[in-house]
C-alpha cells in the first residue's frame, strides 16, 4: 500500500473539526465493516487465550486500547524521522516500551490481574493488530488521526473478545464477571434443577466455536465475502 | 540523508536511550506500589493455606493485613529444628527462592503459625513454606499442618510459568482441596508425605498419602511431590519436636 497518497488526502483539510465525519469513520469502520478480528482475522491468538472469563478479558481489552492508540500516536509523530530501513524495529521498540509500561502499572495496581495476564500482556507486542495499524496507517497519517484509527481498531478487537468471553464464561463456568448466574437461575426452578456448564467452553476450542459463530452472523448481515 | 548509516545509528541510539529512560523511570516510580502488592500477595498465599479463597477474595487489602497481623506469628528455624534468633531475621524476610540455591543445612526455614481468633496463645495450625521445580520454572507453596502435626489442614500452590490449563491448574481450589485431610506420616511415624498420582479422575479417599493427579500435567505433579517430600524432610525435626510432647501426653 502506498502511504504517500493517504497522507495527501489528510493534508488538504487543514481546519477539520475534531470529530468530523471522516474521523468518526476512522473509529467506526473497524467496529463492524473492517473489524480487525472477524474481517481482517488478526489478533486471533489472544482472543482465544484470554477469553475464559470476562474480568481478565476486560483488562486485556483496556490494555490493548491503550497500547494501540498510543503506539499509533507516537509512531505517527515520529513518522517523518524514522529511517525506512529500520522502521519495523523502531515500531517494535516503541510498542514494547508501551506494553512494558502497561505490565508495570498492572503489577503495581492490579497484582492478581498481572499474575493471570502477564504472559498475554507481554504478547500484545506481537499482536498483529498493533503492528498492522502502525504499518498501514500511522506511518502515513497525522498523529491525531492515527490515534483515532488505533482507538477504532482496538475497540473493534475489544468488543469481539468481550463477546466471546461473555459466552465462554456463561456457558463454561455458569457466571458473568464472576457472578454465578447459572446457580441463581437454577435455584428459581427448585432444588433439583441444575443448569449444566460445558467444559468445552473453558478450552480454546470453545473460543474458536464462538468466534466462528460471530464471524458467521456478522458476514451474513454485512454480506462480506472473502476474496 | 535519512538513509545514511550514520543517521540510522544515531537515531537508533537516541531512541534506545529515550525508551530506556522511560522504562527505568516507570519502574522507579511504580516500585513502591509493586513491592506492596507483592508483599500482600505473599500474605494472601500464606493465609490461603488456612482459610478459603473466597474469604480472602472478599477481604480488602487493609483487612488482609490486619487479619495477618492479628492471627499469624512466625519463627525461623534451621535444619535441626532449632530457632534462629539472629538479629534482623524474620520469617517474612526470608527469600526462599534465594535460599533454595544454598545447601539444605545452610538455609533458614520460616514457619508461620496460625492462631485461634481472639486467643494469640492457642495455635490452630503451622504453615510451612515450600519451594521447588515444576515443568518450566519454579513452583512454591504453603502447607498448613493441624496441631497433631500430621494432618494437612490446607495447601496453597503457586507457580511461575506452568502451562495454562495443565500444570497451572495446581493453583485451582479444586486441585488444592484434594490435599485437605491427608497425612504426611504413616502409622509407624515415617515421613511419606502425600503423592499426587498419574492420571486423573480416581478417588483416593481412603488412602491418606495419595491424591488424584492432573491429566496432562504429570511432570508438574511430580514437581509438587518432590517439593513436598523435600520440604517436609527439612522441617521434620521441627515437626517431630512439636508433636512428641503431645503424643506422650496422649499415651498417658
Amino acid at each position: 500500500m502506498s502511504t504517500e497518497t493517504l497522507e495527501k488526502e489528510v493534508v488538504v483539510k487543514p481546519s477539520e473539526s475534531l470529530l468530523s465525519k471522516r474521523r468518526k469513520k476512522l473509529i467506526t469502520d473497524p467496529l463492524i465493516d473492517d473489524n480487525p478480528v472477524t474481517v481482517q482475522v488478526l489478533g486471533i491468538c489472544s482472543s482465544l487465550a484470554v477469553t475464559t472469563q470476562m474480568q481478565p478479558t476486560l483488562v486485556m481489552a483496556i490494555s490493548v486500547i491503550f497500547v494501540v492508540a498510543l503506539s499509533n500516536f507516537a509512531i505517527s509523530l515520529m513518522r517523518n524521522t524514522i529511517p525506512a530501513r529500520v522502521r519495523i524495529i523502531v515500531q517494535l521498540a516503541v510498542v514494547a516500551t508501551l506494553v512494558t509500561i502497561v505490565s508495570e502499572i498492572l503489577k503495581a495496581f492490579a497484582y492478581d490481574m498481572y499474575k493471570e495476564l502477564s504472559v498475554f500482556i507481554g504478547l500484545i507486542i506481537t499482536n498483529c493488530i498493533v503492528m498492522g495499524r502502525l504499518e498501514a496507517f500511522a506511518m502515513g497519517n497525522k498523529p491525531y488521526d492515527s490515534m483515532l484509527d488505533g482507538l477504532g481498531s482496538a475497540l473493534g478487537y475489544s468488543w469481539i473478545i468481550l463477546t466471546v468471553a461473555f459466552f465462554r464464561e456463561l456457558w463454561g463456568s455458569g457466571a458473568v464477571f464472576g457472578v454465578p448466574v447459572f446457580s441463581y437461575v437454577s435455584s428459581l426452578f427448585g432444588p433439583d434443577f441444575k443448569l449444566a456448564t460445558n467444559g468445552l467452553m473453558v478450552t480454546p476450542v470453545g473460543a474458536f466455536i464462538i468466534l466462528g459463530l460471530i464471524v458467521w452472523v456478522q458476514r451474513t448481515k454485512t454480506g462480506y465475502v472473502e476474496h | 540523508m535519512q538513509q545514511s548509516n550514520t543517521y540510522i545509528i544515531v537515531y537508533s541510539a537516541v531512541l534506545t536511550i529515550i525508551l530506556g529512560l522511560l522504562l527505568s523511570g516507570s519502574a522507579q516510580v511504580l516500585g513502591p506500589w509493586q513491592q506492596e502488592a507483592i508483599a500482600l500477595d505473599k500474605k494472601k498465599q500464606i493465609l490461603g493455606a488456612v482459610i478459603s479463597a473466597e474469604e480472602i477474595a472478599a477481604m480488602t487489602p487493609e483487612q488482609v493485613n490486619k487479619f495477618y497481623e492479628t492471627r499469624i506469628s512466625s519463627t525461623v528455624v534451621d535444619l535441626s529444628g532449632a530457632e534462629i534468633t539472629k538479629e534482623g531475621i524474620t520469617a517474612e524476610k526470608v527469600e526462599i527462592a534465594q535460599d533454595y540455591k544454598k545447601p539444605a543445612e545452610e538455609r533458614s526455614y520460616p514457619i508461620f503459625i496460625f492462631h485461634a481468633e481472639g486467643n494469640p496463645e492457642a495455635v490452630e495450625s503451622y504453615i510451612f513454606p515450600m519451594y521447588g521445580a515444576g515443568l518450566w520454572d519454579a513452583i512454591w507453596g504453603y502447607l498448613a499442618l493441624e496441631t497433631d502435626m500430621n494432618t494437612i489442614g490446607g495447601i496453597t500452590l503457586a507457580h511461575a510459568a506452568e502451562t495454562p490449563g495443565l500444570g497451572a491448574r495446581i493453583t485451582e481450589a479444586k486441585v488444592m482441596e484434594r490435599y485437605v485431610g491427608k497425612k504426611i506420616f504413616d502409622e509407624s511415624g515415617a515421613l511419606v508425605t502425600v503423592m499426587m498420582q498419574k492420571g486423573e479422575g480416581k478417588e483416593y479417599g481412603d488412602d491418606a498419602h495419595k491424591v488424584d493427579g492432573m491429566s496432562g500435567a504429570t511432570i508438574t505433579g511430580n514437581g509438587v511431590n518432590n517439593m513436598l517430600k523435600a520440604y517436609m524432610g527439612y522441617y521434620e525435626s521441627y515437626i517431630k519436636a512439636k508433636s512428641t510432647p503431645k503424643a506422650a501426653v496422649a499415651a498417658l
